[in-house]
This record gives structure tokens, C-alpha cells and sequence, in this order.
């Protein structure tokens, strides 16, 4: 069991733990993933580790409450224990040698693009972060994306923050300027990495998206993560989970991330039931 | 006096009916009486040939021998002497291969039902039995084990039983390695695995799940954390695809993911167990081996209609055991051999609605011996379905290896050891099971995690 020691509430969806794991702490690196389970019929679910602290042996994982695993996991406080948390899964992101790069982070991908932004303001580089969010209320980790970014951009859809439009005007806007990017990191929304590829495919940046599939065991075991990059059939779990965006056939990754739609929508309709029971009980 | 009855006891089964719309357990196992009847057909051969066709050296005769005594307790023991997971290999060993092959009796009709009486003496003993915790004189030596399949189990048992402390090392949260995540309920249920795990446990063995090795600690960190030998029975765990179109379309399986979202994460209880598995009306298995049988019946159970084999050679060539292709067609399975698939056909919106096959002819015999499959010019045809499991085969997985460079491998992935002991390129280092002969069965690679154990123990002590 894997003890919860901190927990907060970053927006009205989503969800910080911080869990106690020294090993997977000690190894963890940007861009790798865990594999948890909740409960004991639960299913097995990826979630990027979003920060970790090999001192106190701690790793982070931000979550947004979508599913019944995601909303169990959410109702777990600090001091209640994960079941099964098994990782540092995947390949670390390589972030040598990068001069100056833009992270990008859509909704929730900010969380897991905040550790690559540490890492490469660690190794030196020039960071220019953009995140954008639905409307204000959702915006979360704009203070640590300070410490580790020069500058830092938020959007909204809505224009609530007084900041209006999307992350690739604001990336457009920067390469334009004239801004020098070796490096542009996107992680968010299949359909937002996309965009930022097919843009920055323009101005021939380097782009690394972050995949986040469908995945069982998390290694290479059961190819449930398959994503056609160069027309290649890759494993997100042991080959990725980053890749060049360039690559990535984001058409086929929105298609298979509906597979088990209509099978999400039934877990969490019965599980809600299933507390309403309790409820009225 | 000897029964001299031609046939084996017949063994009860569920009706093929019946059993393809449930998980329970197809085969029933014999009673005490049809256990002692059928011990009563071993003729107690002084040269024991069934024993040479025992990959872990079961003492066949001299077991068979108790339980037509009626000495069950005596029957376990004696099995134990040599086979740590006897309940798990009266069910999935292929004993028309192995022991049973050599059996006297099967010269003039049915050898002696040598798996049925293995698998009654273990149902029985676990059914009556407490086992206690052993007490085993430690040596205060670490061992620490990759895995928790079969090879792995087996090696860790037969160590602890020599004194070793030893700890396996699990990936999954759940140990048995295949025996859980491939192997289905309906040929070998899960609370047994658990079982003969826990008998394994009360040799003092530790397992540690949630520990994928090579990734949170590699094999040298283990060994600076004072594992004086390291065994790495960690399976054949990576699927192979055909490379054709379409098999990236929603609906497509690995045999491996279709399995484990089945038999591990137990996706035919959704949604009272949260993995979902999507089996559509028609359900097309690539594949002849034992692993597509159980993917098809499988299917069938999760309520396919139609569920085809699709096999590119011929009956007699299909790698399957004879008793898994024969419950597969009481089943309603329907075989399309000399068949393979060129193309998966999608509909617009991405999800599988068709297999194009084509037909096949037997050619010249290839490398393997088999005869060559040849496609039929002009033969190509759709079969409609709304799944397809690619069950072909399965490689090592690299994780491991990746990430010990002095760890020699095959070019296909699997870990170069000496057949007679495990010992790999890497000091120290043992290994055995499908991790080094590719996809292989339960039994060798618990003779391989035996024979490691031996080597371990003549390492250690120099």
C-alpha cells in the first residue's frame, strides 16, 4: 500500500496527491509514468508523474476526475493508501542540451508539462511556458510554472483571465518575435498537440508530445497503447510515452481513445448509483 | 491385480453447452473411487519410462502406486518431493507429450490417466490438507527472483526448500505471472493459482509485487543490495502483430491484452469489475496455438456468436494440444484453416467490421519441418466480424535485458543461458522459461526454474 500524505485541491477537477513510494521516487525522471490501481476489482490506470522528491520519497500525481477509478482516487484523503502503484514506467524525456524551449501545457497536460519545465530550467535552458486552460477557475500551477519558466503565458477560451485565445497563437505570436526554439514541448489534449505539431512543423521546431493511451500492464505487454508514429506501430508504454509530434497519426490516437467510451460512461453511471444507495441508506 | 481396462476413467466435464456460456472449470476431476480405479491401470513398470517424460521428475509410479492405496496425504507429498504447483500441472501440462507418452498401457489403448490422478491428489490434499508453515534450516543467503511465473515459482520453491531466503519480484499486483494474466478461469482457476502461490509462501519465500525489475531497481542494484544470484524467469511477455492493415483499427486485440483484460483484471465480471473488454457478435482469433484457443473460447463465453480460428496451415499442423482444438469445437468455435488475414477492414469511423483472408495451400516443408503455407492466387474473400485477436505468438520482453548491457541475448530477444544449469553471460545471473526459449509451456519452464535452482545452489556455495 502506498500512503497518501498530501492532498489538495488544485481546481473544481482536478485533483494533487503526493504518495509515499522511495523506489519509484529514487528513480523517476520527466516525462516517465506510474500505473495505479485503487481498489481490488479496480482497473489499472497511467497517470504521469507530475513531480517527485527522491528525498522524502515521495512522487506527485495531478489527476481530473473523468472516470470512476479517477473519482475513487479523488475521494481518498490524506493518510487513506493507494493499493497498487507500480513505476517509474516508460522512457524519460531527453532534455539535454536544449537552449531555449517552449512548454505547453493544455488543462491538466500542464501538470505533467511542469516537470520538463523544471528539468530543462535545471539543466540551463531558456523557457518559455504557455498554458491554457478552459476559463480562469481551471487555471492551476501558475506559481510553480513561475519558478521554472523566463516567461510564462496562460490563456483561457473564454477570455476570463483577460487573456483570450489559444496556446499556438500565443507559440505563433513567440516564433514570429522571433524567438529561437530549439525545443517545443506540447502536452495536453490529442487534438492540442496536434495543432502545435502541424504549427511548429511549419517553422521546422522539434516538437515531443507526450501520449497517453489506453494501457493495461504499462510494459509492452499488452500493445493496448499502439500509436502509429512514422507509420510505425510504437508501444506508448516502453517506447514513448514521448514522441515526435511530427510523426504521431493524432488521427488514429483520438479514434482509439473512444474505444471503451460507452463502457466509461457505464462504470461511472453505476458506481454514482452506488453511492446515491449509500447515500439514501 | 492391475485394471486392465483399455480406456482412462473417463474424467467428468461440464456440457459444451452449457460451460461456453460460463468461466467455471470445463473439466470436473475424478472422486476418490475414480482416483483409486484409475491408479489401479499402473502397472508399477520397474523401469519407469513415464518418469523420463517429466520435465520436473515426478515419481509417477510410486505416487500412482498411494493413491490406489487410498494414501491421498502420502500421493501429495510424494508429488511435492519434485513439483512445486502440482494442481496447476495435472490441469495445463500437455502430458500426451510428455509422461503419458512413454506409459506402457498406451501401446495397446489409453495410457494412465497420469495428469487426471496429479490433478486429484493436489484438488484433494488442498481440500483436506492445512499446510503449515515449514521450518527450514536458513542459510542466511539472499536469492532474489525475476518473476513470478511458473519458472520463477518453481526456482524460488526449490530454494527456499534448501534454505535460501528468497524474494520474487512481481511486475503485475497480482503474482503468477501467466498462470493469472493468460491462462483462463475455465482451464485453471485462479483461487487455485493463489493457492499454490500461498503453499510456495509458506516455504518462507517473499514475493514483492508492483516491482517492475529494470525499470525501479536493475539487476546490478539487486545484486549490490546483497542477492548473492539473481534468476530471471520473467516470461515471454511481448506480443507479435502481423504488420498488415488495419491493425491498429478499434477492436483489435493482442492475444496478451485480450487475455489479461479477461483473466487478470477479470473484464467478463464488467461492470462489477471495472476492465472493460469489447466482444462483438463475430470475433475472428488469428493463431493455432493453445494461447488462440483460449482467446476463442474465451469469446464465445463473453457471448460472440460466431467465433472463427483463423489458421494459415492445416489441423495437423496446429501447435495447440488435441484436447484444448477438441473442447474448442464441442464449443461451437468454427475452424478456418488454411486461412490467413491480408487486410483488416474498418468501417468510417474506425472499428473493425471485416477480416480479408486469403486461402492457403501446404507447400514444400520450411525450417520448422511444417509444410510451407502458400497463398491461393485469387482467393481472397471477407469474413465479417467485429473483433480480431491476433494470437501468433509472443516474444521476451525487453525490459530487462535492455537495461543490463553484460546480459547476452538472442537476436530475437531471449536471454542466452545454458540449458543444463540457466547460468547467463552475466556472473551471477541465472535464467530460465519462456524468457529464454520463447513462448514455450508451464512445465518446461518449471524444469528450467528446478534445474536454475540446482545451479544456484552449487554457485553460491562454490
Amino acid at each position: 500500500m502506498f500512503k497518501i500524505i498530501k492532498k489538495q485541491i488544485l481546481n473544481p477537477l482536478v485533483k494533487l496527491l503526493e504518495v509515499e513510494a522511495p523506489l519509484v521516487a529514487k528513480k523517476a525522471e520527466p516525462g516517465q509514468f506510474i500505473i495505479l490501481r485503487v481498489c481490488e476489482e479496480g482497473e489499472r490506470i497511467p497517470l504521469t508523474i507530475a513531480d517527485y522528491d527522491r528525498e522524502k520519497g515521495t512522487i506527485t500525481i495531478i489527476f481530473q476526475e473523468v472516470g470512476k477509478t479517477t473519482k475513487m482516487l479523488g475521494n481518498l484523503e490524506e493518510g487513506d493508501a493507494i493499493l497498487d502503484f507500480v513505476g517509474p514506467l516508460g522512457v524519460a524525456s531527453h532534455l539535454e542540451g536544449v537552449k531555449k524551449a517552449a512548454v505547453i501545457g493544455g488543462g491538466l497536460g500542464t501538470a505533467i508539462a511542469f516537470p520538463q519545465a523544471k528539468k530543462l530550467h535545471s539543466l540551463g535552458a531558456k523557457v518559455d511556458t504557455i498554458a491554457g486552460f478552459r476559463n480562469k477557475d481551471l487555471i492551476i500551477l501558475e506559481q510553480e510554472l513561475n519558478s521554472v519558466s523566463d516567461k510564462v503565458f496562460i490563456t483561457t477560451d473564454d477570455g476570463s483571465n483577460g487573456n483570450k485565445g489559444f496556446v499556438t497563437d500565443v507559440l505563433k505570436k513567440l516564433i514570429e518575435d522571433g524567438n529561437k526554439y530549439d525545443l517545443v514541448i506540447a502536452i495536453g489534449p490529442l487534438i492540442m498537440m496536434k495543432v502545435v505539431s502541424n504549427l511548429t512543423k511549419q517553422y521546422g521546431i522539434k516538437t515531443i508530445v507526450s501520449m497517453n493511451p489506453v494501457m493495461i500492464d504499462g510494459t509492452g505487454m499488452c500493445g493496448g497503447c499502439r500509436v502509429t508514429v512514422g507509420g510505425k506501430t510504437k508501444f506508448a508504454c516502453v517506447d514513448g510515452p514521448d514522441f515526435d509530434g511530427h510523426e504521431v497519426d493524432f488521427d488514429e490516437a483520438m479514434r482509439r481513445q473512444l474505444m471503451y467510451k460507452k463502457e466509461e460512461k457505464e462504470s461511472i453511471e453505476k458506481h454514482e448509483c452506488r453511492l446515491r444507495g449509500v447515500d439514501d441508506a | 491385480m492391475p485394471n486392465m481396462s483399455s480406456n482412462k476413467v473417463s474424467m467428468p466435464e461440464q456440457d459444451p453447452n452449457v460451460r461456453n456460456k460460463n468461466f467455471h472449470e470445463v473439466a470436473l476431476g475424478y472422486d476418490e473411487e475414480m482416483a483409486k480405479e484409475e491408479a489401479q491401470r499402473c502397472l508399477q513398470c520397474k523401469h519407469k519410462p513415464c518418469i523420463q517424460g517429466c520435465p520436473v521428475n515426478v515419481q509417477i509410479p510410486d505416487f500412482i502406486k498411494l493413491v490406489a492405496e487410498g494414501k491421498f496425504k502420502e500421493a501429495y507429498e510424494k508429488i511435492r518431493e519434485t513439483n512445486s504447483l502440482p494442481a496447476i500441472c495435472g490441469r495445463v501440462c500437455p502430458q500426451e507429450t510428455q509422461c503419458e507418452k512413454f506409459c506402457v498401457r498406451a501401446k495397446k489403448g489409453e495410457s494412465v490417466g497420469i495428469g487426471r490422478l496429479e490433478r486429484f491428489v493436489a484438488d484433494w490434499y488442498m481440500a483436506n490438507v492445512e499446510q503449515k508453515e515449514v521450518n527450514i534450516k536458513k542459510l542466511n543467503k539472499k536469492v532474489a527472483i525475476v518473476g513470478s511465473g511458473p519458472a520463477g515459482v518453481s526456482c524460488a520453491g526449490d530454494l527456499a526448500k534448501m534454505g535460501y531466503d528468497v524474494t520474487i519480484f512481481e511486475a503485475f499486483h497480482t503474482p503468477g505471472g501467466v498462470l493469472m494474466y493468460g491462462i483462463p478461469e475455465f482451464r485453471l482457476p485462479k483461487d487455485l493459482v493463489q493457492k499454490e502461490i500461498d503453499n510456495v509462501r509458506k516455504l518462507g519465500v517473499e514475493i514483492k509485487t508492483n516491482m517492475v525489475i529494470g525499470k525501479i531497481l536493475t539487476l546490478d542494484e539487486l545484486m549490490t543490495e546483497g542477492f548473492e544470484a539473481v534468476f530471471i524467469g520473467s516470461g515471454a511477455g511481448l506480443p507479435s502483430f502481423m504488420g498488415i492493415e488495419g491493425e491498429n483499427l478499434n477492436g483489435v486485440y493482442s492475444a496478451n491484452e485480450f487475455l489479461t483484460r479477461i483473466n487478470l483484471m477479470k473484464a467478463y465480471q464488467f461492470p462489477n469489475c471495472d476492465t472493460p473488454v469489447k466482444v462483438g457478435k463475430s470475433v475472428a482469433v488469428v493463431g493455432g496455438g493453445n494461447v488462440a484457443m483460449d482467446a476463442a473460447r474465451s469469446a464465445k463465453r463473453l457471448g460472440a456468436e460466431n467465433v472463427y480460428i483463423i489458421y494459415r496451415r492445416s489441423e495437423s499442423e496446429m501447435p495447440a494440444r488435441l484436447e484444448e482444438v477438441h473442447h474448442a469445437k464441442e464449443e461451437g468455435i468454427i475452424f478456418k484453416l488454411l486461412t490467413n488475414p491480408v487486410k483488416i477492414i474498418g468501417t468510417d469511423d474506425g472499428w473493425v467490421k471485416g477480416a480479408e483472408c486469403i486461402e492457403m495451400e501446404l507447400g514444400e516443408p520450411d525450417a520448422s519441418g511444417r509444410r510451407k503455407p502458400v497463398p491461393i492466387k485469387g482467393s481472397e474473400h471477407v469474413i465479417d466480424v467485429d473483433n480480431v485477436v491476433i494470437a501468433i505468438g509472443q516474444s521476451p520482453n525487453p525490459l530487462i535485458t535492455s537495461t543490463t548491457p553484460d546480459l547476452d541475448t538472442q537476436k530475437w530477444g531471449g536471454i542466452i543461458a545454458n540449458e543444463e544449469t540457466g547460468a547467463t553471460s552475466k556472473i551471477g545471473v541465472f535464467a530460465g522459461g519462456d524468457a529464454v526459449t520463447g513462448a514455450a509451456t508451464v512445465i518446461l519452464a518449471m524444469g528450467a526454474g528446478k534445474k536454475a535452482a540446482k545451479a544456484i545452489d552449487e554457485y553460491i556455495r562454490g
